[in-house]
């Protein structure tokens, strides 16, 4: 597996794609620095470009490295490998040269910028590793839905409308459940709403660690009591971690049945 | 024998492709799988590779049954039909990932000459035009020394040069008492390098036996119309 992992990765960090992203996230970094002239301001503003773009470019990267290498991904399967380790070898490369896009993009201004002596860094760490969570969940999500369609229009289709369905529908239906319930007692039910969604989840994670819950009125406060403890951090961080190994369950189940 | 095949079924949704098919393969022959398109050569030859999961059957590769086994395919050479390879990488480090990959001694040098393909070596796979990359594969395909060789239409792009090459290749490979199994829609390079003839129809083997065998049965005196004329005959083999 691991020689896969270092052949899809090499091969993706010398795609073009992985240097636009690259330095979209730098540009990114610098302008908001540039703006914003404070570490913790730009850290909210990263925060709200993070949360919806790095699912999306897991989804869409990860369909299209799927599709474009199914060739070479028949050339492997004829080879003395195990098939397991073929489609974990893919994902790890894409989800690890994406998450490197990542770090490296915002983390050289940051850096620069002079995150160490501030004490904006554990927020900063946050946004990342969450980044990097949804990276890995997204481009696992896309992986399976890609393996389960031959059709690389629906399976595309089908990536993208989870990711909407993901980052704004649900929102939506969230909103709406809690107008139309609002004669109940909501608190559990939105808490667990959120912890199910990965994309909310991270979001409501990164806004208590960046100590502006008092924004949010009443369900900031019960929110800050359950996800502001150490025991609601190592929660979401569990959840999360869940939401990364379900989709690679998958496509190891997937992979193992499917004709080439 | 080399793979034995026993009632072999494998159906895609409602399409049953391969409907009880039961062969053995011996040892140091050249194989032609010949069929009409659809009937279920590359269905077959793919789940020798273990790349098609049958529905029903066993096979066995070198006295072993292949089921949920990969470290079988270590004794097979395969070139598959479409040579589509990562375009952001040079030819040189294809060969060389392979050869990791496999994690086998490979002498690739010869190939390399004999396809003339130095001075591509250090070209980018997505440059280089659709006979060169057969030729590519046809070296990733040979350069390693198994017993068990399969061909899934090698003579795809290629110009007669490198088709007279190959057949040296085919040949040479026999002479060391290699098995290999070839499909092709070619009938006068069939005709030229094959031994046996596996006819698969609708999913069954129609006829297996030598090219004179063929000609007597069907009689024609010429190869191409004693294919084409393959299903007149009335037994099956």
């Amino acid at each position: 597996m691991l020689k896969i992992l270092k052949y899809s990765f090499y091969d993706l960090i010398r795609s073009r794609w992985s240097y636009v992203y690259f330095l979209f996230y730098l540009a990114l970094g610098f302008v908001l620095l540039f703006l914003n002239n404070d570490v913790s301001k730009a850290v909210i503003t990263l925060m709200n470009v993070i949360i919806v773009l790095v699912p999306l470019i897991g989804t869409i990267f990860g369909v299209m490295y799927y599709y474009n290498s199914r060739e070479f991904t028949e050339l492997l399967l004829a080879q003395p490998i195990n098939r397991r380790s073929i489609f974990m070898g893919q994902y790890f490369g894409v989800a690890g040269s994406l998450t490197m896009s990542l770090a490296l993009g915002l983390g050289i201004p940051f850096v620069l910028y002079g995150l160490l002596r501030s004490n904006a860094i554990f927020d900063f760490s946050l946004l990342l590793v969450t980044g990097a969570f949804l990276t890995f969940i997204f481009v696992g999500l896309s992986f399976v839905i890609a393996i389960s369609n031959e059709n690389k229009i629906k399976g595309f289709g089908y990536a993208v409308l989870l990711w909407l369905f993901l980052a704004v529908v649900y929102d939506g239906l969230f909103l709406m459940s809690l107008i139309v319930f609002e004669e109940y007692p909501l608190d559990t039910f939105s808490l667990v709403a959120t912890a199910l969604n990965p994309i909310d989840l991270s979001r409501i994670l990164i806004l208590l660690k960046l100590d502006i819950s008092a924004l949010l009125g009443y369900t900031g406060a019960i929110f800050k009591k359950f996800f502001g403890t150490d025991l609601g951090f190592l929660v979401s961080m569990a959840i999360l971690l869940l939401w990364t190994v379900l989709p690679i369950l998958g496509l190891g189940h997937k992979a193992k049945r499917k004709d080439f | 024998m080399t793979i034995k095949i026993k009632d072999l079924h494998k159906k895609f949704g409602k399409n049953q492709v391969l409907k009880g098919v039961d062969l053995t393969i011996d040892e140091g022959h050249i194989y032609a799988i010949l069929g009409p398109n659809g009937s279920g050569k590359t269905t077959l030859i793919k789940s020798i590779l273990g790349m098609v999961i049958p529905n029903k059957g066993q096979i066995t590769v070198l006295e072993k049954p292949i089921k949920k086994d990969w470290k079988y395919r270590k004794q097979i050479n395969y070139l598959p039909q479409i040579a589509n390879f990562p375009p952001n990488i040079k030819v040189k480090e294809l060969i060389h990932m392979i050869k990791d990959l496999r994690n086998s001694a490979a002498d690739e040098t010869e190939l390399i000459t004999l396809f003339g393909l130095e001075p591509f070596l250090n070209k980018k796979l997505s440059t280089l035009s659709g006979g060169t990359k057969q030729k590519v594969n046809i070296v990733l395909t040979f350069m390693f020394d198994s017993p068990l060789i399969i061909l899934d239409e090698p003579t795809t792009g290629l110009d007669p040069k490198a088709l007279i090459r190959l057949k040296e290749l085919i040949q040479k490979e026999k002479a060391q008492g290699k098995t290999i199994l070839i499909t092709s829609h070619i009938m006068q390079f069939v005709e030229e390098v094959a031994d046996e003839i596996v006819y698969l129809l609708e999913g069954e083997i129609y006829f297996k036996g030598s090219i004179e065998t063929l000609l007597e049965q069907t009689e024609q005196t010429n190869f191409e119309h004693a294919i084409a004329a393959i299903t007149t005959i009335g037994s099956h083999a």
